[in-house]
């Protein structure tokens, strides 16, 4: 049953098992351990940026594809739903034409620029996705009678969401939907091909898989589902604007939870995501505590300060590319 | 239509722009002090971008830090500029100060960061986004987050007068020390050994390894250039903003990228070109429409690619 619906993938740790599953009852029932709006919102989160996390991961990881637009799509799905409501009216029908008016947009854009540079090197790709991503985010912030501008758009949800329980396992439910989808993806037939593509492309073209196709299908399911993401973070914060996002810095989290946590591997993401959301949330009191203990000593009270916390997650990042390129799942695994 | 073996159909383009904007801007002065602009615009470019696809053609590594050392320069620049007073005496330090610095953080990016990734294309991206992230963060540190002011000197200041012709002095100076950056890397290039060297190296690098050079030397050497031309396209471009912030590596990066992909990767001559193509493009956009403007560099590039998809000079490596 369990591995029917992880599609066959299991976890092949006992560490990891008990992590994952630590995470997953944490978080389906966030709103009984957890009360409080500040640790509800976290949970909500932690959910959104699984899914997020795990569809870059199908680039990243699984494709060895690296796109610095993935903010950009989930950005695409925020502002569906956001000016789809604030034009129709906070109704499902709303929701649902915003969503799929998001999804179009987002299949076209990943699927042109794909076949635009994916023929091309590694390199190529993400030099063009970050060059259209900056100009996005500028669009957005510029044709602010649309999209609100740099405000961003404050909108009503429909009846079903206003309670903050219902609202987050509406979020809870559709992101474990969506992630056991992505789970039975990488697994599948298809999936194999795109870790053929990662190992070694000349070879998988010359075994007669068009690896360009293989590619930009994964570029536009990617996409696909970080619109979705986008929708279900607008519809939990009520709220969608440039700084939640399309800013950079979230692609530069979300690099960061893919990394950490393991690429290559869905399970990764479940990681990376859960410690950096928590992380993001708390670190910032823990480096607070050091801070003004180390008062008064040079230098160590800015390098402690509580808005430096992605210095000590950068040095992370960039010891754990060096000495664990498969991340905390790949190190448990090992073990 | 060549000249040897040079290609000169991009530079009819950069001309053919030129020309098909003064007819649809129709007023001469206008178009002059927007040609200024526009070069100097692109100039500021080229010296931040050389250094970046220099490094990309030699060894084939793409720095995503590089907007780094466009930052550290504009911050050296900055606070040397405050500590002498700001006056035209203060330029110089500052500048070889900005570039200084950038060189040597250059070389100890290129020892401890990039070193372990030769020939891995997706864990450099990795790796130096990585470093982009913590120097940002360290540049915090050191200067604190908030915007810094970069004045620039009194005797810089204003504009020259011809008739209707309004100049700033400032992008006289720009287009006059990148044209003096421009002309010395094309003669390092291709009069001195040193510049038959990474020539040779970008063409192919194993035959230079082969004839006894060490290519490994030669590459840090680019490496360092690359950096110390950065930090002073950082700190000059500060100075066109009279104003720095951490962001400024960022932003620059995203019109790098632009003009060295327009300009194929790892050329120079192309990327001087390009970077002169979105200057000017984008000054001339954004006089004639300025709601264009905001797209007018990815609309370069698309239709650059459309037409030769290696960019403007392709460079002759699979």
């Amino acid at each position: 049953m369990i591995a029917t619906l992880l599609s066959g993938d299991l976890p092949r740790s006992r560490v990891l098992a008990f992590l994952l599953a630590g995470i997953f009852v944490s978080l389906a029932a966030a709103p009984f351990l957890f009360p409080g709006t500040r640790s509800l919102d976290v949970a909500a989160r932690i959910c959104v940026f699984i899914l997020l996390v795990a569809s870059y991961d199908l680039l990243l990881g699984y494709t060895g594809i690296v796109s610095f637009a993935h903010t950009m799509f989930f950005g695409i799905g925020g502002y569906g739903i956001g000016i789809a409501i604030a034009r129709l009216d906070a109704t499902w029908t709303a929701v649902a034409a915003g969503t799929a008016a998001a999804l179009a947009l987002s299949l076209v854009l990943s699927f042109v620029v794909g076949l635009f540079s994916l023929r091309v090197k590694a390199i190529f790709f993400a030099m063009i996705t970050l060059a259209v991503a900056s100009f996005f985010a500028i669009l957005a912030s510029q044709l602010s009678h649309i999209t609100g501008g740099e405000d961003g758009i404050t909108f009503r949800v429909p009846e079903l969401l206003r309670t903050r329980v219902n609202a987050y396992y509406v979020v809870f439910g559709a992101s474990l939907v969506l992630f056991l989808a992505l789970l039975r993806v990488v697994n599948s037939p298809f999936g194999r091909v795109l870790l053929a593509i990662r190992e070694n492309d000349f070879r998988a073209e010359a075994l007669g898989y068009r690896t360009v196709v293989y590619r930009t299908l994964a570029n536009c399911l990617g996409a696909a589902v970080a619109t979705l993401a986008g929708a279900l973070y607008a519809l939990w914060l009520r709220y969608t604007g440039p700084n939640t996002t399309l800013d950079f810095s979230i692609m530069i989290d979300i690099l960061l939870m893919v990394v950490i946590g393991g690429m290559g591997t869905l399970y990764g993401a479940v990681l990376g995501a859960t410690l950096f959301v928590v992380a993001q949330n708390y670190l910032q009191d823990a480096m607070k505590a050091v801070s003004s203990a180390a008062q008064g000593l040079p230098l160590l009270p800015d390098l402690f300060h509580p808005d430096r916390w992605l210095l000590w997650l950068g040095i992370l990042f960039i010891l754990s590319v060096y000495y664990f390129p498969t991340g905390i799942v790949g190190y448990l695994r090992r073990r | 239509m060549k000249i040897g073996r040079f290609d000169l159909i991009p530079i009819l383009l950069v001309v053919a722009v030129t020309a098909g904007a003064a007819g649809l801007i129709g007023s001469a002065s206008t178009w002059v002090t927007l040609t200024v602009a526009g070069l100097a615009m692109g100039l500021l470019i080229f010296i931040m971008a050389s250094g970046l696809t220099l490094v990309f053609g030699l060894m084939d590594v793409m720095n995503f830090a590089h907007g780094l050392f466009i930052a550290v320069g504009a911050y050296v620049a900055a606070s040397v500029m405050k500590a002498f007073g700001g006056t035209l005496g203060a330029l110089a330090p500052a500048i070889l100060g900005a570039m200084l610095v950038a060189g040597v953080l250059g070389l100890f990016f290129e020892r401890i960061i990039i070193r372990p990734v030769y020939g891995q294309h997706l864990k450099q991206i990795l790796i130096t986004t990585g470093g982009m992230i913590v120097a940002e963060q360290l540049i915090h540190v050191l200067w604190g987050p908030d915007l810094l002011p970069l004045p620039r000197p009194e005797a810089l200041r204003g504009a020259f007068l011809f008739g209707d012709i309004v100049l700033e002095r400032y992008r006289i100076t720009a287009v006059a020390l990148g044209l003096l950056v421009f002309v010395g890397l094309v003669l390092v290039l291709n009069r001195t050994r040193l510049g038959l060297l990474i020539r040779a190296g970008v063409e192919n690098k194993e035959m230079v390894e082969a004839m006894g050079y060490r290519i490994g030397l030669l590459f840090v050497g680019v490496f360092v250039a690359g950096s110390a031309l950065a930090g002073l396209g950082g700190a000059l471009w500060g100075m066109y903003q009279e104003a720095v912030t951490v962001a400024i590596g960022a932003q620059m990066m995203v019109l790098i990228f632009i003009v060295i992909i327009i300009g194929g990767l790892g050329s120079v001559t192309g990327c001087f070109v390009g970077a002169l193509l979105v200057g000017l493009v984008a000054n001339y956009v954004g006089y004639l429409s300025p709601k264009v403007a905001l797209g007018s560099n990815i609309l370069i590039m698309v239709l650059v690619l459309l037409w030769r998809p290696q960019g403007l000079y392709p460079v002759g490596k699979a």
